[in-house]
């Protein structure tokens, strides 16, 4: 599905990423975590295309196309998506005008012909009940407005409505309540298929008691220092990240 | 300070003063007044404080070789398509109020007169509001306006349909008009104008409007102004409204198009428990200049101004805000506010936005902002993150940014086709 190969990635001549390597299969769930400043968010904006990031080394391939030379837009219509760690505000559209403005330049990019007015409704109420969103939500403008766990399930709400092969949760979990966050897991795992992927960026585990990664990574300093299974979670939420930067620290 | 006349302007104003008309429908005094006022003072230029990015002088002289009238009839056919279904559609074409394109009066309570029928009149209201020695524009229409269309709504008559003006210039060669309004509704009265602007000729025109609208006790103007004249027209725009107690006049100023639009809107408030709203939305491309100028005149206490312009600037035009609100002695009590937003899309745009609050009450609310910036790059990236190219993504941002303003226009009809206009320009 995608694989990453020592990317490097600079903001403002500092670089973040110091050479990562990833490789993400279909139906897989992988984990990043990694404490404050460790560059997870920096991966996630750079796999979205997000200019204010400059690659400097590295490539990354996207069911074989290359991820790095395709604008934002190409990318979501490829079928990456992004949950955003800060959802925007965007006052006076609509997320209903937004998910069909959206949904039709995909399916324009993919030939298709615009969805119909019924199915896309349709396609709303279905997908409103997966994230329990209020229908009130979805008529108002982008996000304002938006209590914190509104925004974050909003996020997921609009994963869910565009179907991504590929998606990021970019600490989609931070600022949310148990419930909120068992509601937001909840979906995630009803939309994982054998065909799609996720890479699920987190600083607690706590999200991982709901969504069950299959691989879990450690960014630290730019770089995966250690890659294991679930339990590999746990060990770091016993142990803290003190060890693991003392480790590499020195290195 | 009032900068010295130029030569240019002498010669405008006696190459104009030579075609025009006697006006016999202001009163003789008044004429004399604008006469003296443009011999002392003459166009604006640079100079003039109010006219810093105007320079109308210089404009005139550099884009009109001539000032003729020669103007041309027009077919009921061209002018179709600016008509509003859902309202009472009269024309003013040239200058003058035609019956024959205008559609019938078919409800109660409306007089339409053509200006002229003042002429001879000592007690004309035209002129009573506007007067000559404030404003070289107003004197210029004081001095020169052939004629004009008056509105008058009767006591207590609540007017169920939308009126419309549509302002049509058609010109053959370059040329000057100065069509004129007066809008009268009397105590108890209610009406939604449309004043539509548009120049359907293949010459240049420069058009000196001027509207005086009187609102008196009780009544209620919403009104439009829909400024669509396209790059062949350099217009002053004038308004200037006379609120007298719990009135309400409500404007919404949109700019589609014009060379050079200068809009002079003035509202004053000399009734108390009045309320004014001046709302603005112009978007601006290749060279053009849109310059909005808005007063709000608190005279009296208890009264209420709300003001909302925005600004959409491409290429290398200009937008400019300069809204005053000035709260005279008496006036306490008085909640004013004002708020002027901005966005500039290239790096040869300008826009220059100033707020002027003058207050010599001290038990007053008044506040105003301004702001000019980019698209969010935020929002813009966020857009895309989902999908949305680059020129849909601005296109829904720059329609946000306009829905504030646009929302306010509550004839459906004339709302669709503003946002139908918008999603062709943006």
């Amino acid at each position: 599905m995608i694989s990453i190969k020592n990317l490097h990635a600079s903001v403002n001549g500092k670089e973040i990423l110091k050479g990562i390597n990833l490789e993400i299969k279909a139906g897989e769930i992988h984990a990043i975590m990694g404490p404050n400043g460790s560059g997870k968010s920096t991966l996630s904006s750079v796999l979205a295309g997000k200019e204010d990031y400059e690659v400097t080394e590295g490539e990354v391939f996207f069911n074989g196309k290359n991820l790095l030379e395709m604008s934002p837009e190409d990318r979501a219509r490829e079928g990456l998506f992004l949950a955003f760690q800060y959802p925007i505000e965007i006052p006076g559209v609509s997320n209903i005008n937004f998910l069909k403005t959206a949904i039709n330049e995909i399916r324009s990019y993919k030939g298709q012909e615009p969805i119909e007015a019924k199915d896309f409704l349709a396609l709303v109420k279905e997908k409103q009940k997966l994230v329990e969103l209020d229908a009130k939500l979805t008529n108002r403008s982008v996000n304002e407005g938006f209590s914190g766990g509104e925004k974050k399930r909003n996020e997921i709400f609009q994963m869910a409505m565009l179907e991504p092969t590929f998606a990021i949760l970019d600490e989609t979990d931070s600022g949310l309540d148990i419930d909120a966050l068992k509601i937001v897991a909840n979906g995630v795992n009803k939309l994982k298929t054998n065909n799609n992927a996720f890479m699920v960026i987190t600083h607690y585990q706590r999200l991982l008691d709901y969504i069950v990664p299959d691989f879990v990574h450690i960014l630290y300093n730019g770089k995966i220092v250690k890659s294991g299974t679930k339990e590999l979670a746990l060990e770091l939420e016993a142990k803290g990240y003190d060890e693991i930067k003392s480790k590499f620290e020195t290195i | 300070m009032i900068a010295e006349k130029s030569q240019t302007a002498q010669k405008i104003i006696d190459s104009i003063s030579a075609s025009a008309q006697k006006v016999n429908f202001i009163s003789g005094n008044e004429v004399e007044e604008a006469f003296t006022y443009l011999e002392n003072k003459g166009i604006p230029n640079a100079k003039h404080e109010e006219y810093k990015y105007c320079n109308f002088d210089g404009i005139l002289k550099k884009e009109f070789k001539n000032f003729y009238q020669k103007f041309t009839e027009v077919a009921a056919s061209e002018i179709k398509k600016y008509k509003l279904n859902e309202a009472i559609n009269l024309v003013v074409l040239n200058g003058n109020y035609n019956e024959a394109l205008s559609d019938k009066i078919i409800v109660k309570g409306i007089t339409i007169k053509n200006l002229q029928n003042f002429s001879g009149n000592n007690l004309t209201p035209i002129a009573s509001i506007a007067k000559s020695n404030t404003d070289a524009f107003v004197a210029f229409s004081n001095a020169f306006s052939g004629n004009g269309i008056y509105l008058e709504v009767e006591n207590a008559n609540v007017i169920p349909m939308p009126v419309q003006i549509i302002y049509v210039n058609c010109a053959l060669e370059d040329s000057w008009v100065s069509p004129r309004s007066f809008v009268h509704l009397q105590k108890n009265a209610e009406l939604t104008l449309t004043e539509r602007f548009v120049n359907i000729g293949k010459a240049k025109v420069f058009s000196n409007f001027l509207s005086e609208k009187l609102i008196e006790e009780n009544a209620k103007l919403i009104s439009y102004t829909i400024q669509q004249e396209g790059s062949l027209t350099y217009s002053v725009n004038t308004n200037q409204v006379h609120l007298k107690s719990n009135s309400v006049y409500d404007n919404t100023t949109i700019t589609l198009s014009g060379q050079v639009v200068r809009n002079n809107h003035h509202a004053v408030l000399i009734g108390e428990n009045s309320v004014a709203h001046l709302n603005g939305l112009f978007f601006t491309g290749g060279t053009q200049l849109v310059d909005n100028h808005t007063l709000m005149d608190h005279q009296v206490p208890n009264c209420e101004s709300n003001e909302l312009y925005k600004g959409v600037v491409n290429d290398k035009s200009t937008g400019v805000f300069n809204g005053k609100i000035f709260v005279r002695k008496d006036a306490q009590k008085t909640n004013a506010f004002q708020s002027s937003k901005n966005i500039l899309l290239s790096d040869d745009g300008a826009i220059n936005a100033k707020p002027q609050l003058e207050i010599y009450a001290n038990d007053v609310k008044c506040s105003h902002g301004t702001s000019t910036g980019k698209i969010d790059d935020a929002a813009l990236f966020y857009l895309k993150a989902r999908g949305i190219g680059d020129a849909s993504a601005k296109k829904l941002l720059l329609r946000a940014f306009a829905n504030e303003v646009i929302d306010k226009i509550e004839i459906e009809s004339l709302k669709e086709e503003i946002e139908t206009e918008l999603n062709t320009s943006f």
